[in-house]
């Protein structure tokens, strides 16, 4: 008995095991403390970027009475849609403030009133009467947006303890807004416009829409033509190209070109597409073509990796039945590998999305107010804006890109989220 | 006069040319050689093992009678090999026409991610074999009875093919194989997979199918070659040693490498 007492049978834990075990606890900590870090500073990032952004989704709005006087708006009363909207409402606008505060007589003053609105007021009026002319010779209460300053000052982002020359609101202001705010005729209200407007040189008006549909029109573009040549080239050169020094050279500058920097894309877009081939410069068409050169790299070597990983005996299968290399491929091969391969293109995609200098070189930077319809309006697109957008020095636009951000972030999960639950869905389990 | 009766019809077995025949044949992966110099007839719904230990060359000398070489981009293979007197390396064949006529069932069981109906389905299909959806599901049942596997899955013929079990996949290719209609199949260690059960059912299967088909097998068991086959080849580090009838093979054979091997001294 006292045989199995003797060290050799023991089961209870010497030195070198509690070092081993100390070693494996180590480890554990340091990948905790490494995941800690990491989320800390993405929670440090959405923090900051929500809490800049979120002022951004509203808008204060100033409800005023005005008359659509028909001899200012339409006198001939032709009730053209178009003149309509570009008729003078200014004149309608000041009476209407004047109104509201009798009491302001001095020209000075009435001119900072007359500031509390923003400048894009009257084309709002003008929106509003083309799309709704029975308006014109009635006289309604309508929310107006106001004017940056108003709207940072109601978001409490202005420090009124500074000396009035230093602001821009001044205190004269003040009394006009605290007067508007005691009768209920300022609030701050979801700001539409931020999603519905093109962009604008006044933050109250700028919206990102624009922005957005620059985005998706060249993503569209990216997509024809990324999608099909990289899944015919990843299908070709996996399936049927035989190794040699050729494919070998292909594949080498494919992997290179994956680690091109984009804004080389970008000059190659604009001495190619632009300067030889003459596409119209600033649309989503070119931007597209451009970020397909960028993502074809990263569909190929998702779609070949995902190729690759479908099992020989599959091949066998097919081939030892008489199908011939493409039965084989189209019938077998490419639909197992097809979640991979969709997987590598939303997320060739998305890295598309948020590229912003290639288009910079051609010309997707400019300032445009109009809203694209087709992948051949200049446009510009989500990053881009946000870059314009950082650049501007009106205070309102801090919020805005910070706001803008958040939507591009939005739309990136989005993608991400498209990719898994394609992958999930399409994967067979069988 | 019965006796005689035995010698004569084995006679003419003997003088009815085999329906593979391979000659001289070399086999090269890149500059290793596979297969050196090997010629062997293989006679007509009979079936054929090929024994040896691993790496001997038995698997890439079968994979050369249905061309399943080719796919292998540095495989290269030279000699004679003919299918019912046609060479089958010949310029005008067509590699898809070949593998219709010799089918081939693989070491491990590769079912497509497919319902079990369209695993057997799709050689028809992809050959146009059926005239019709009717005659279509008349091929894929008398396949999977021939293949013994009907009865088992007759009221789930849409579920996947993966889901069956071990014994049942490698059923479930077989009749994939006998669908397409061949006249010889290749078996490439079928049973190697499978517990005693499965492979005696295979077995079996392959006892009853020798009269529709002729059978080549490869096999890793001295014990499966000797209960199943007629004709055993041995085949010993890419050359073939002894070739001959299975049961003078394991009784008595010529070459003291093939006496090794059976007795259990090499392999």
């Amino acid at each position: 008995m006292t045989d199995f007492a003797q060290k050799a049978y023991t089961l209870e834990t010497s030195p070198s095991l509690k070092r081993r075990h100390a070693k494996e606890a180590r480890f554990k900590w340091y990948g905790r403390i490494a995941i800690t870090i990491a989320l800390s500073f993405l929670v440090f990032m959405f923090g900051a970027i929500f809490l800049r952004g979120m002022g951004a989704f509203q808008q204060t709005k100033i409800s005023i009475e005005v008359t659509f006087s028909e001899q200012v708006i339409d006198p001939n009363g032709v009730r053209d849609p178009e003149i309509l909207a570009l008729a003078n409402y200014k004149p309608i606008l000041t009476a209407a403030l004047t109104r509201t505060f009798p009491n302001v007589i001095e020209r000075r003053d009435k001119g900072r009133l007359y500031k509390l609105l923003s400048s894009g007021a009257v084309y709002e009026m003008g929106k509003l009467v083309s799309d709704n002319p029975d308006l014109i010779g009635t006289s309604q209460t309508i929310w107006l947006p106001a004017s940056s300053e108003v709207d940072l000052f109601m978001k409490g982002k202005i420090d009124t303890s500074l000396p009035e020359e230093l602001r821009r609101i001044k205190n004269q202001d003040i009394t006009y807004i605290k007067a508007l705010k005691q009768s209920g005729q300022i609030k701050k209200k979801f700001n539409t416009a931020f999603f519905t407007n093109g962009d604008s040189r006044e933050p109250e008006m700028a919206g990102i829409l624009g922005a957005a549909l620059g985005s998706f029109f060249s993503l569209l573009v990216c997509f024809m033509i990324a999608f099909p040549l990289g899944i015919l080239t990843a299908v070709y050169l996996e399936e049927y190209a035989h190794k040699s020094k050729l494919t070998d050279l292909i594949e080498i500058n494919i992997n290179n070109l994956a680690a091109v920097p984009s804004i080389v894309f970008g000059l190659l877009g604009l001495s190619i597409f632009l300067g030889v081939f003459h596409i119209p410069r600033s649309t989503p068409l070119v931007g597209g073509m451009v970020l397909a050169l960028m993502t074809l790299p990263t569909i190929i070597i998702a779609s070949r990796a995902s190729l690759r990983s479908v099992p020989q005996s599959v091949r066998d299968a097919a081939f030892g039945l008489g199908a011939s290399k493409t039965q084989a491929t189209f019938h077998h091969v490419v639909p197992l590998a097809m979640p991979g391969m969709l997987t590598g293109t939303i997320l060739g995609m998305a890295q598309a999305l948020g590229e912003t200098a290639p288009l910079l070189m051609i010309g997707m930077v400019a300032f445009i107010v109009d809203i694209p319809q087709g992948v051949t309006d200049a446009a510009t697109s989500l990053p881009v804006q946000i870059f314009l957008w950082a650049d501007s020095p009106e205070k309102g636009f801090v919020e805005r890109t910070s706001a803008a951000i958040i939507v591009l972030l939005a739309f990136l999960i989005l993608m991400n989220l498209l990719a898994v639950f394609l992958r999930r869905k399409l994967e067979k389990r069988w | 006069m019965g006796i005689i009766m035995d010698i004569q019809t084995e006679q003419a077995a003997a003088l009815k040319p085999p329906i593979l025949s391979a000659k001289n044949v070399d086999v090269f992966y890149g500059k290793k050689q596979a297969i050196d110099d090997i010629s062997l007839g293989i006679p007509e719904n009979q079936i054929t093992a090929l024994i040896g230990p691993s790496g001997c060359g038995k698997s890439t000398f079968l994979r050369c009678f249905n061309r399943m070489n080719d796919t292998i981009s540095v495989c290269q293979v030279t000699g004679d090999i003919r299918f019912a007197g046609q060479d089958i390396y010949a310029p005008k064949v067509d590699v898809v026409a070949l593998r219709a006529r010799i089918g081939m069932v693989f070491q491990k069981a590769n079912p497509f991610p497919k319902s079990i109906f369209d695993n057997v389905a799709y050689g028809p299909r992809i050959h146009d074999l059926a005239e019709n959806k009717d005659h279509l599901e008349d091929i894929v049942i008398t396949s999977l009875k021939r293949a013994g596997l009907y009865d088992e899955v007759s009221d789930r013929l849409d579920e996947a093919g993966t889901s069956l079990s071990g014994g049942q996949q490698q059923r479930l290719c077989i009749a994939r194989a006998i669908a397409v209609d061949p006249q010889v199949i290749l078996m490439d260690e079928p049973c190697s997979a499978l517990d005693p059960i499965a492979t005696s059912v295979v077995e079996d299967l392959m006892e009853q199918m020798r009269e529709k088909y002729t059978i080549v097998i490869v096999t890793h068991s001295m014990a499966q070659a000797a209960r199943i086959s007629q004709k055993t080849a041995f085949f010993h580090l890419g050359k073939l040693v002894e070739y001959g009838e299975t049961e003078k093979i394991f009784i008595n054979p010529e070459d003291i490498r093939t006496q090794n091997y059976i007795s259990g001294k090499i392999g």
